[in-house]
C-alpha cells in the first residue's frame, strides 16, 4: 500500500477533518480509513481539509490514513448502463449485492460499467481521419433498442492513428489514438471519465418548440412540459408525487429514462425494476428497462451520496444527450437532496440562512436546472434533457425555501393537492394553482398532432373551469340549488371535465395512457355537451331535464369508453341525442 | 488484546463527557465507565477531534465525577446479542434484560445500526395482511413488509388499535410463523402494562420480543430502543424465517430524545428544534422494514406516534408519512362520536394496497370499491359543510342521501368492537351494502360492471 501524508484528525458523522500536507484539493475524491471509504473534499483550510465521507463511518479513527486520488467525484460513461441500477455514486447495485449479499457493507470499489464484457463495436474511424470532440466514432448494440454511439470526449480532438477494425472490445481496451498539432496522443476507448459537478458542454442551445408527451392528460393538454425543459411536482406525502414520475416514467415519448430515486422510498424503488421489467413500451415493443438506468439513494443509504446523486444521473442524462437521444430524468426527490445538503452543511457548521438550509441552496438548485435543455449536441445532433423534479415540501406549505427556490428555475408547476388527493381525484393536480409556460411555445406541436383548434380549446377549457372555481366559493356558502342553470351548466360540465378528463387511472388498462387525438376528441365531446346545454337553457328548459338523461355521467365514464373502442361520434351522437329528446319533450 | 484504562475526564454536561489524549478509538464504538463505587455506565464515541473524544453516557452522568472515573474502550460498536431464545423476554431499550432472567446466551452479536438493504436485493411486498378491523382492511389495506404508521393523538384508542391489529393479525394462506417484536420508547408504566396484559391473554406473550423503555428511563436508550428492536426483528426475519410484525409506541418520544440529545451536542437546530438529520435517523430506522429476495422472512412496521396538538404538518409525523408507505390517521372528532377506531379515512392511505389486492389477492371488485367509498365519503364533508351553513333541510335531495351515506358509513364500516373480527368478505360486502344507499349515478368510480355484480342495487 502506498505512503500518504494525510491523516484522520477528527470524526463527526459523515464528515471527517483530514491534516497533513497543504490540504487536499478542494472537490477531489479521496479514500478515507482503512477500508478505503470513498469520501470528496469539501473545504480546506490551512493544513485541514474537511471531507464528506460517501459511506458510514462508523470505526474510523484518529490518526488512519487518508489517499488523495487528485482527481475530482467522476463517473465512468460508455455502454452497458441501460437497464442498471446504480447508487448515488454510480456503483452498479447488482454487483455489490454479488460481492456483499442483500445488505450493503462498507468499502467497497466498482467502476459503473462492467470492464470484462466485450461489446459488438463498429468502428467508424480509420489512421488518418480528423476527430472533433463530441463526433461519434464507433456504435455498439446496448440491448435492444439503444444504439450506444461512442463519442470523442469533450475536449480531445486530431488525427486519428492506431486504429483497431470493428470487432469486439472491452470499454477499457484502446481503439485508437487520437494525436493532437502538438503531438500529444490521447487513447480513445469506448468509455468516457466525466466529473459529475461539471456541465457537458454543447454546441449551441436550441428553443424548447415540442412538448415531452406523456399520455398524461392534465399534462399534456393543460400543463405540458417542453422537451428540455423543467418541471416540478410539489405535494405533501400521500398526494401522488411518486405515482405521477412512475406514470411519466413509463408513458413519456423520451428515448431514455433515468429514474433517480433520492432519498425515497427502498420498496419504490424494487416497484419500478419490477413493474419496468415487466411493462412493455409502447413505442419499441420492448420491455421498459431497456430504455431506463435507475439511481437508488434510498433515504436509509449515506447522506453524503445522496446530495451526490443528482449530479450523477444528471451526468449519465447529458452523456445519452449528447449522442442525439431525448432524455428525461425524474428527481424523486429534491427535497431530500436539498436536506442532504443543508445536513452536511450544519455539520460544518456553516452558517444557516432561511429553515437552516445553506446560503447557497437557490445557487445550487439553479446549477442543476440549467443544466436542462434542448441542444444542437458537438456532433452537430438534437438531444434534450428534461428534467421533472418532485419537491416534498415540509408540511404541504408550499412557501417552504425548497419549492420556492425551485419554482425560479422551472417552468412547469404541477401543485399537487391535499384536498384532490383525499377525494381520490388522481392525478391531484390542481388546475388552479398549476402552470405551464411552455404551451405557447408548443402551440405549433398541438394543432399538428392534436388537431386544428386545439388551442382554442384549451383556452375555452381553462375559462370553463376558472369559472366554475368562482362558482364553488358560493356553492360553498349557499349551495348549487339556488344558482341559476347557465351556472349550473358550467358546474356540470366543469364536473364532467373533472371526472372525466383530468382524473386519470393509472391503474386501468384502457385509460392508463391517453394519445393526443383522443385528449382532443373528449374535450371536444364535452365543449359539445355544454355547447347544446347553453342553447337548452337560452330556451329556459330546466337544466335537470338534461341532468336526468344521464348523459354528464356517462362523459363521466367515456375515458373508460372510448379506450375499450368506442369513437368521438359515437359520443358526440349521445349527446346530441340527449339534447334532442329534451327539446322535443319542450316544443 | 489489552486495551488501555484511561483516567478522568476533561468535561462533562448533559450526558455527554469529553476525553483527552486518547488514541485509536473508532467513531461509533462503545465505552465502559467503571465509577468510584465500582458501578459502571456504557458510552458511546459521538465525536472524535484529534485526542479528544466525546462520549455520550446511556445511563446519564449524575453522580459521575471528573477525576474519579475510568473509561475502558471496547473496540466495537453497541452489538445486540440474539439468540432464538429472546422471544418472550424483556429488554431495556439498550438490550439489557429487564425481566431478572439473566443474559442471552447468544448465537449471534449483531451492530444496531445495521446496514441498508441493497434496493435490488428488496423483495416488492405483494401478499396483504388481514387485521380483522374493517376501515383497514377495505381502505388501508397492511401489506407484509410494509411500515405502516398510526398516526393519532393524546387520550385516542391508538394502543388498542395497535393491539387488536397484533391480536387479529393474520396472512392469507399461512406459511411461516410468526412473531412480534414491541419496541416502548418514553411510555408511560400503564401503557407497557396494557400492551403485556393483552398480549399475556391473547398467548402473544411467548413469541413477542419486548424492548421497554419508560418514560422515567434515559433518554439515550429511547435512542437506543428501536435500533435493537429492528435489529431483533431484522434477525427473526431474515435469519430465522419468521413473519415479523413490530409495534413501535410512541415515535414522538423518540423524535423528542433525539432533539434533547442533539441540543445537548450544540448542533444547529432545524425545524421545531428537531436536529437537521430526522428524516435520515427516522428513515435508518422505518427503511429496515421489508423483504429481501430468496428469503422466507419480513418485517413489517407499525410505528404508533401522537401528533402535537393533531397537527399532522409538525415535522414528527411529516417526516414519517414521507418515509413510510402510507399511513393510519385516527381523528379527534370520530373520537368524540364514540367510534371506535376513530380511522379517518381520507387522509388515510396505504401505498403497497394496490399491488396486493384485487383478483389473485383479495377479491375482484375490492380496488374499485374501495375507491367509491373514499371519493362518497369527501363528498359526505362536503355536504357536510354544507349543510352546516345552510341548514340540512335547505339540502338537495343527493346531498341528504349522503349525509345518511356517511352517518351509516362511521357507524357501520368504521366503528366496530374492540374484539370483532371481520372477514374480509364481510367487511366488502359491507361496503357495497353502504354504497347501495346512494344513488347509482353517483358512483361513477365504478365500472357497469362491478356495479351490476356487486352492488345490491335498489334501482
Amino acid at each position: 500500500m502506498e505512503e500518504t501524508i494525510y491523516k484522520i484528525q477528527g470524526v463527526n458523522g459523515p464528515v471527517v477533518t483530514v491534516t497533513g500536507g497543504r490540504g487536499l484539493p478542494k472537490m477531489s475524491l479521496v479514500r478515507v480509513g482503512d477500508e478505503r471509504l470513498p469520501g470528496e473534499v469539501v473545504s480546506v483550510r490551512g493544513t485541514q481539509s474537511v471531507v464528506q465521507v460517501y459511506e458510514d463511518t462508523a470505526g474510523l479513527r484518529a490518526g488512519q490514513p487518508v489517499w488523495p486520488t487528485n482527481q475530482p467525484l467522476s463517473v465512468m460513461l460508455g455502454p452497458g448502463m441501460i437497464g442498471t441500477v446504480y447508487d448515488g455514486i454510480a456503483r452498479p447495485l447488482a454487483a455489490i449485492e454479488g460481492m456483499a449479499g442483500s445488505f450493503i457493507t462498507r468499502g467497497i470499489d466498482l467502476p459503473a460499467l462492467d470492464t470484462e464484457r466485450k461489446w459488438d463495436v463498429t468502428v467508424e474511424i480509420q489512421d488518418g481521419d480528423t476527430v472533433a470532440e463530441g463526433q461519434i466514432f464507433a456504435r455498439t448494440q446496448e440491448g435492444e433498442i439503444i444504439e450506444h454511439r461512442c463519442m470523442v470526449p469533450p475536449g480531445v480532438s486530431g488525427r486519428v492513428t492506431e486504429a483497431k477494425p470493428s470487432g469486439a472490445y472491452t470499454v477499457t481496451e484502446r481503439i485508437a489514438q487520437i494525436e493532437d498539432d502538438r503531438g500529444r496522443k490521447t487513447p480513445l476507448t469506448l468509455s468516457q471519465i466525466w466529473p459529475v459537478r461539471k456541465t457537458r458542454p454543447a454546441k449551441e442551445r436550441l428553443s424548447i418548440t415540442m412538448p415531452l408527451f406523456t399520455g398524461q392528460r392534465v399534462i399534456d393538454a393543460l400543463f405540458p412540459v417542453g422537451k428540455g425543459g423543467c418541471a416540478a411536482i410539489p405535494g405533501p406525502f400521500g398526494a401522488g408525487k411518486t405515482m405521477t414520475q412512475h406514470q411519466l416514467a413509463k408513458w413519456c415519448d423520451a428515448d431514455i429514462i433515468i429514474y433517480l430515486g433520492c432519498g425515497e422510498r427502498g420498496n419504490e424503488m424494487t416497484q419500478v425494476l419490477d413493474e419496468f421489467g415487466e411493462l412493455v413500451d409502447p413505442k419499441s415493443g420492448k420491455s421498459l428497462m431497456e430504455r431506463t438506468i435507475l439511481i437508488a439513494n434510498t433515504s436509509n443509504m449515506p447522506v453524503a451520496a445522496r446530495e451526490a446523486s443528482i449530479y450523477t444521473g444528471m451526468t449519465i442524462a447529458e452523456y445519452y444527450r449528447d449522442m442525439g437521444y431525448h432524455v428525461a430524468l425524474m428527481a424523486d426527490s429534491t427535497s431530500r437532496w436539498a436536506e442532504a445538503l443543508r445536513e452536511i452543511s450544519g455539520r460544518l457548521e456553516e452558517m444557516p440562512a432561511e429553515e437552516s438550509f445553506p446560503a447557497y441552496l437557490p445557487s445550487r438548485l439553479a446549477g442543476f436546472y440549467e443544466r436542462a435543455g434542448y441542444m444542437r449536441t458537438l456532433s452537430g445532433a438534437e438531444g434534450s434533457v428534461t428534467v421533472v423534479g418532485a419537491v416534498s415540501p415540509q408540511g404541504g406549505d408550499f412557501s417552504e425555501p425548497v419549492t420556492q427556490n425551485t419554482k425560479r428555475f422551472i417552468r412547469t408547476f404541477w401543485a399537487l393537492d391535499r384536498a384532490l388527493a383525499y377525494a381520490r381525484h388522481f392525478p391531484a393536480i390542481n388546475w388552479n394553482t398549476s402552470y405551464s409556460e411552455y404551451f405557447d411555445a408548443c402551440a405549433g406541436w398541438y394543432e399538428e398532432h392534436y388537431g386544428k383548434g386545439f388551442t382554442a380549446l384549451r383556452a375555452r377549457l381553462m375559462t370553463l373551469l376558472n369559472e366554475e372555481a368562482n362558482l364553488q366559493e358560493i356553492v360553498k356558502l349557499i349551495g348549487a340549488d339556488v344558482l341559476p342553470d347557465d351556472q349550473k351548466l358550467v358546474i356540470q360540465t366543469a364536473r364532467a371535465v373533472r371526472e372525466g378528463f383530468l382524473q386519470q387511472n393509472a391503474f386501468h388498462a384502457a385509460d392508463t395512457f391517453t394519445p393526443p387525438e383522443r385528449q382532443m376528441a373528449m374535450l371536444e365531446v364535452i365543449l359539445h355537451l355544454y355547447d347544446r346545454g347553453r342553447e337548452l337553457t337560452a330556451q329556459s328548459i330546466p337544466l335537470s331535464q338534461l341532468e336526468k338523461t344521464g348523459v354528464f355521467a356517462e362523459l363521466s365514464r367515456m375515458k373508460f369508453g372510448m379506450g375499450e373502442g368506442k369513437t368521438r361520434e359515437d359520443y358526440m351522437t349521445l349527446v346530441d341525442r340527449a339534447a334532442d329528446s329534451v327539446r322535443e319533450a319542450n316544443l | 488484546m489489552m486495551r488501555i484504562e484511561y483516567t478522568g475526564l476533561t468535561e462533562i454536561s448533559g450526558s455527554l463527557v469529553a476525553l483527552e489524549g486518547v488514541t485509536g478509538v473508532g467513531y461509533d464504538e462503545m465505552a465502559e465507565l467503571t465509577l468510584s463505587d465500582g458501578s459502571r455506565r456504557l458510552g458511546r464515541v459521538i465525536l472524535i477531534d484529534g485526542d479528544r473524544v466525546v462520549l455520550q453516557v446511556f445511563e446519564g452522568t449524575d453522580g459521575i465525577a471528573m477525576d474519579a472515573v475510568n473509561t475502558r474502550f471496547t473496540g466495537e460498536p453497541l452489538r445486540l446479542p440474539l439468540s432464538k431464545e429472546i422471544t418472550g423476554r424483556i429488554f431495556t431499550g439498550a438490550g439489557q434484560p429487564r425481566d431478572g432472567l439473566g443474559p442471552v446466551y447468544a448465537s449471534e452479536r449483531r451492530d444496531i445500526n445495521g446496514s441498508a438493504i441493497n434496493p435490488v436485493s428488496r423483495q416488492y411486498p405483494r401478499s396483504y395482511i388481514l387485521t380483522g378491523v374493517s376501515a383497514i382492511d377495505g381502505m388501508m389495506t397492511l401489506i407484509r413488509g410494509q411500515k405502516l404508521p398510526i398516526f393519532s393523538g393524546d387520550g385516542m384508542s391508538h394502543n388498542e388499535l395497535a393491539a387488536q391489529i397484533v391480536r387479529q393479525a393474520r396472512v392469507s394462506g399461512d406459511d411461516g410463523d410468526f412473531a412480534i417484536v414491541f419496541c416502548a420508547m418514553g411510555v408511560k408504566n400503564d401503557t407497557a402494562e396494557y400492551f403485556m396484559n393483552d398480549f399475556r391473554e391473547s398467548g402473544a406473550l411467548s413469541r413477542c420480543v419486548m424492548y421497554i423503555n419508560m418514560a422515567s428511563d434515559p433518554i439515550i436508550e429511547r435512542i437506543l430502543a428501536p435500533r435493537c428492536a429492528m435489529t431483533a426483528a431484522e434477525y427473526l426475519a431474515h435469519t430465522l424465517g419468521y413473519h415479523v410484525l413490530v409495534v413501535m409506541t410512541d415515535m414522538t418520544s423518540y423524535c423528542e430524545a433525539l432533539r434533547e440529545f442533539s441540543s445537548s451536542k450544540g448542533e444547529i437546530p432545524s425545524r421545531k428544534g428537531y436536529p437537521s438529520y430526522l428524516y435520515s435517523d427516522l428513515a435508518s430506522i422505518y427503511e429496515r422494514a421489508g423483504m429481501i429476495r430468496g428469503r422466507s422472512g419480513s418485517v413489517t412496521l407499525i410505528p404508533i406516534l401522537t401528533m402535537p396538538s393533531d397537527d399532522i404538518s409538525h415535522p414528527i409525523p411529516d417526516l414519517t408519512g414521507y418515509i413510510t408507505e402510507g399511513q393510519i390517521v385516527l381523528g379527534r372528532e370520530l373520537s368524540q362520536k364514540g367510534i371506535y377506531p376513530p380511522v379517518s379515512v381520507l387522509p388515510s392511505l396505504s401505498r403497497l394496497m394496490k399491488d396486493g389486492i384485487g383478483e389473485g389477492f383479495t377479491r375482484a371488485d375490492h380496488s374499485e370499491l374501495s375507491n367509491q367509498l373514499f371519493a362518497s365519503y369527501s363528498a359526505v364533508m362536503d355536504a357536510r359543510s354544507l349543510a352546516s351553513v345552510i341548514g340540512e333541510d335547505e339540502l338537495s335531495a343527493v346531498d341528504r342521501k349522503y349525509l345518511r351515506f356517511g352517518d351509516a358509513f362511521e357507524k357501520q364500516f368504521i366503528g366496530q368492537g374492540l374484539r370483532e373480527d371481520r372477514s374480509l368478505e364481510q367487511t366488502l360486502d359491507l361496503g357495497w351494502r353502504l354504497l347501495s344507499l346512494l344513488p347509482r349515478q353517483e358512483l361513477s368510480r365504478v365500472s357497469e360492471k362491478v356495479l351490476d355484480e356487486y352492488c345490491p342495487m335498489a334501482e
